[in-house]
């Protein structure tokens, strides 16, 4: 039986009898995906439009109000081979979307500018050898000052604004130079051009302001991306919950629209995606991804549950306490509070860099305006010289050199399943020198799996996992999958917290406890080798089985704890599961730090000591326990199968099985960082060369003109190198051989 | 060189009506997915815009 689902929460009405939705769409990525999905939901009746965003990866509907469903869209796309859930935008990616267009149109106001001031300025500059009049000289430029002014105080409003509210707050960052610079640059134009002077800089101005428009657009663009991906995640997640709507009857919803003091019911084999207190049925309950402990606990009327916990045996009736994002415990919410503050002391590269630049280059103008005056200059000599090193120093490289290297970088992690949820965590993740792994859910893999499937008959196995197909219980759910079952057994019959029994061929089988399938002798044998498992058993008639079940490290964990350790980095675990649990995986992994049993004050604990002997780490973590650690450490990453609040709370997200992401992560942020620092020095370097120039006065604004476009474009070049990271490429390999070498051993088993 | 009477202000209407082909592209969203219209370009053809329930005109070749 099927509850309705209801999705009515999502959508909109956009006009007379028009309704819209938006549903994130997973695996759309190339031309195909897109046409295929436009005519099979444009076929539906009633449809009037169906647009796929693939940079999105979205679909937008709407259609006329009325007969249709908005499941039914779903359901299509489920036939057509894509996941999709309904989609609400939050208000915080609205707001990236109108500063991203804001930006946009900054640039193209700048762009143009640019593009018709230089037609003016390049007859000037070849005039002043030629034979241009002085009176159409001073035309070109009255010209010019008609295009640049109104462009540059529309297109430079986003290093104004910035600017102002800096030096509000008594600071200096890289937008307080450059709208000086601009601002100086404009009006000394101005008042030469009123005295019939030769030179003037409209145009080094506008292009100024168009180069740093194309770093902050960049920039602006890669964080919207990445905010709108980290979006559909979520939204694929499809959190639901079963809600009483009156009496007995039931109705699936988004998360979204439960309120608190709603009542749900939470069936065996479902993940709570709220808190709250049970009010009726008593369970099992497990709780791994909350407190990292790997044994269940007992629930019953008055218990509380938390969102994550996954809900083993018996129905629940629960009462809504807080729903999705506001949900959790006092202690946690409080200590990730004091974690986060410390952590918005990290102060950026570019931030660091502009706070040393400004006074310098200040400095720079001003000694060379009094320079000059001190050698007999007269004072508008000297000014209009001093005006001349403020636009040449303007730091248009240096404004560029950052953004396009985290531009490119973060399409490389993107690529390898990394997305950035912070912007500044490439700076941070390339410092790293101690990672901090989570066990549960982060080193082993959140779904079980059956560890002995090679002493098992397959006949056997494919009938037990038939059988399990009838039970809702997660263990059962683990050897379903393993066998590979499609169809039930007919007639299989669920008791519950026990086990399920059918029959075949006149003999009975039966699968689950193995006190229910009268199995514990074999349990005693195995118990012992592997204290982590849980065990289910299976019998037909006398024949009895055990399968083992755990969570399995993943795949590649131990290939990336060497690979780590290569790169001289530390590796540890800190666990709040058991201290037999933990000793097996670090030993599997060759890790020698452990701990196990640690609560979330521990973690944050032995953080606060890494970072006191000097160094920086990294959390790898999943569990709500986690949550506070992530945001202690220096820079934190979650798996994407992670609570709500740890992905929230970490710097970057992982996708996918494997754990090399963590590596991706840290050599393409190591190789972003070199390359920062390298534009940074290309940047200084050209003004090393330039400003002596500019300090003796022969700076044209054709020298101005070439000398910042050279700079930039240079500054761009070195940026697309960070696509690759050397060591990166020799991990993927040695990872490629050992999959490969992997499953041929598999093969022969 | 009275022909810059003529030449500036055509000059600058070009610009202008550049700027604002470029204002209305961007309203009317066309830089809000750019790897699509990338794909799109090359497609074989379009999905039909024409509401359901009414026959796309038909197109002779040629």
């Amino acid at each position: 039986m099927q509850a309705t689902r209801d999705f009515s929460h999502y959508v909109t009405s956009v006009g007379p009898g028009l309704a819209h939705i938006d549903l994130a769409v997973e695996g759309v990525n190339c031309a195909g995906c897109m046409s295929k999905i436009e005519r099979g939901l444009s076929a539906l009746p009633d449809v009037t439009l169906a647009r796929v965003n693939l940079t999105d990866r979205r679909v937008a509907l709407e259609w006329k109000e009325g007969a249709l469903d908005p499941s039914r869209f779903i359901d299509r796309l489920a036939e057509l081979g894509y996941k999709a859930y309904p989609f609400e935008k939050a208000s915080a990616e609205n707001a990236e979307v109108e500063q991203t267009r804001f930006l946009l149109r900054c640039l193209g106001v700048a762009a143009f500018a640019t593009m018709n001031v230089m037609m003016l300025s390049i007859p000037v500059w070849s005039g002043n050898v030629g034979d241009m009049l002085p009176e159409q000289r001073d035309f070109f430029h009255w010209l010019s000052a008609l295009i640049a002014l109104p462009a540059a105080a529309y297109a430079g409003q986003p290093f104004f604004r910035s600017a102002f509210r800096a030096l509000k707050a008594g600071g200096v960052n890289m937008d307080v130079p450059i709208s000086i610079g601009v601002i100086l640059a404009l009006s000394m134009s101005v008042i030469e051009t009123i005295n019939h002077a030769e030179h003037a800089y409209f145009d080094a101005a506008i292009m100024l302001l168009t180069f740093l428009l194309v770093g902050r657009y960049l920039d602006q663009n890669m964080r919207r991306r990445t905010r709108a991906v980290a979006a559909n995640l979520a939204a694929l997640k499809a959190e639901t919950a079963t809600k009483f709507v009156h009496g007995d009857d039931v109705s699936v919803v988004p998360v979204a629209a439960i309120a608190p003091g709603d009542v749900v019911l939470l069936r065996a084999g479902e993940r709570s995606a709220v808190d709250g207190t049970v009010i009726e049925g008593t369970s099992q309950l497990d709780q791994s991804l909350i407190t990292g402990e790997t044994l269940h606990a007992t629930a019953g009327p008055g218990s509380a549950v938390y969102a994550g916990s996954l809900n083993i045996s018996g129905s629940l009736r629960v009462r809504v306490s807080a729903a999705s994002e506001a949900t959790l415990l006092a202690e946690i919410a409080r200590l990730l509070d004091n974690a986060l503050q410390a952590r918005s002391r990290y102060m950026r590269l570019a931030d660091r860099a502009s706070r040393l630049y400004a006074p310098v280059v200040h400095v720079t103008a001003l000694l060379t305006v009094l320079g000059w005056v001190l050698f007999g200059a007269s004072w508008h000599d000297a000014i209009v010289t001093g005006v001349a090193v403020l636009i040449i120093t303007c730091p248009c490289a240096l404004g560029l050199a950052i953004p396009t290297v985290q531009t490119v970088a973060s399409g490389a992690l993107f690529r390898a399943g990394v997305l950035l949820n912070a912007g500044d965590a490439i700076e941070r993740l390339a410092e790293v020198d101690h990672v901090i792994f989570d066990k549960t859910g982060t080193l082993t893999l959140p779904e079980l799996e059956v560890t002995n499937a090679a002493e098992i008959p397959v006949e056997i196995f494919a009938l037990a996992g038939q059988l399990a197909l009838s039970s809702h219980h997660p263990v059962a759910a683990a050897v379903a999958q393993a066998a590979g079952a499609k169809s039930p057994l007919v007639g299989a019959v669920e008791e519950p917290g026990q086990g399920v029994r059918g029959e075949i061929g006149g003999v009975e089988v039966m699968l689950g406890k193995p006190s229910f399938c009268g199995a514990e002798r074999l349990v005693k044998d195995c118990a012992d080798s592997d204290p982590e498992a849980s065990f289910v058993a299976f019998s037909r008639g006398e024949d009895k089985y055990l399968f083992t079940v755990r969570q399995g490290l993943r795949p590649d964990a131990k290939l990336v704890v060497a690979a780590l350790k290569e790169r001289g980095i530390e590796v540890e675990i800190l666990s709040g599961d058991r201290e037999a649990a933990v000793r097996a995986a670090a030993d599997a992994l060759g890790v020698d730090a452990w701990r196990a049993g640690v609560t979330p004050a521990d973690k944050i604990a032995r953080i606060e000591t890494l970072k006191r002997a000097g160094f920086k780490a990294l959390m790898v973590g999943d569990g709500m326990n986690d949550a506070p650690s992530l945001a202690a450490a220096h820079v934190s990453m979650s798996p994407i199968s992670a609570a709500h609040l740890s992905q929230a709370t970490a710097d970057l997200v992982f996708l996918g099985k494997p754990l090399a992401p963590v590596i991706s992560a840290i050599d393409f942020s190591r190789k972003a960082r070199h390359l920062m620092r390298q534009n940074l020095y290309l940047a200084i370097g050209y003004n090393m060369l330039a400003v002596p120039i500019a300090i003796l006065g022969f700076v044209t604004p054709l020298i101005a003109a070439a000398a910042m476009s050279g700079s930039s474009i240079i500054v761009m070049l070195n940026a697309l190198r960070a696509r690759s990271a050397d060591d990166h490429a020799r991990f993927a390999r040695a990872a490629r051989q050992a999959a490969e070498a992997q499953s041929l051993s598999f093969g022969d088993a | 060189m009275e022909v810059l009477v003529i030449l500036v202000p055509l000059a600058l209407c070009l610009g202008l009506a550049g700027l604002a082909a470029f204002l209305w592209s961007l309203k009317s969203g066309q830089y809000e997915d750019l790897d699509g219209a990338a794909w799109r370009a090359i497609a074989d053809d379009d999905p039909p815009d024409v509401p359901n329930g009414e026959a796309p005109h038909p197109v002779t070749p040629g």
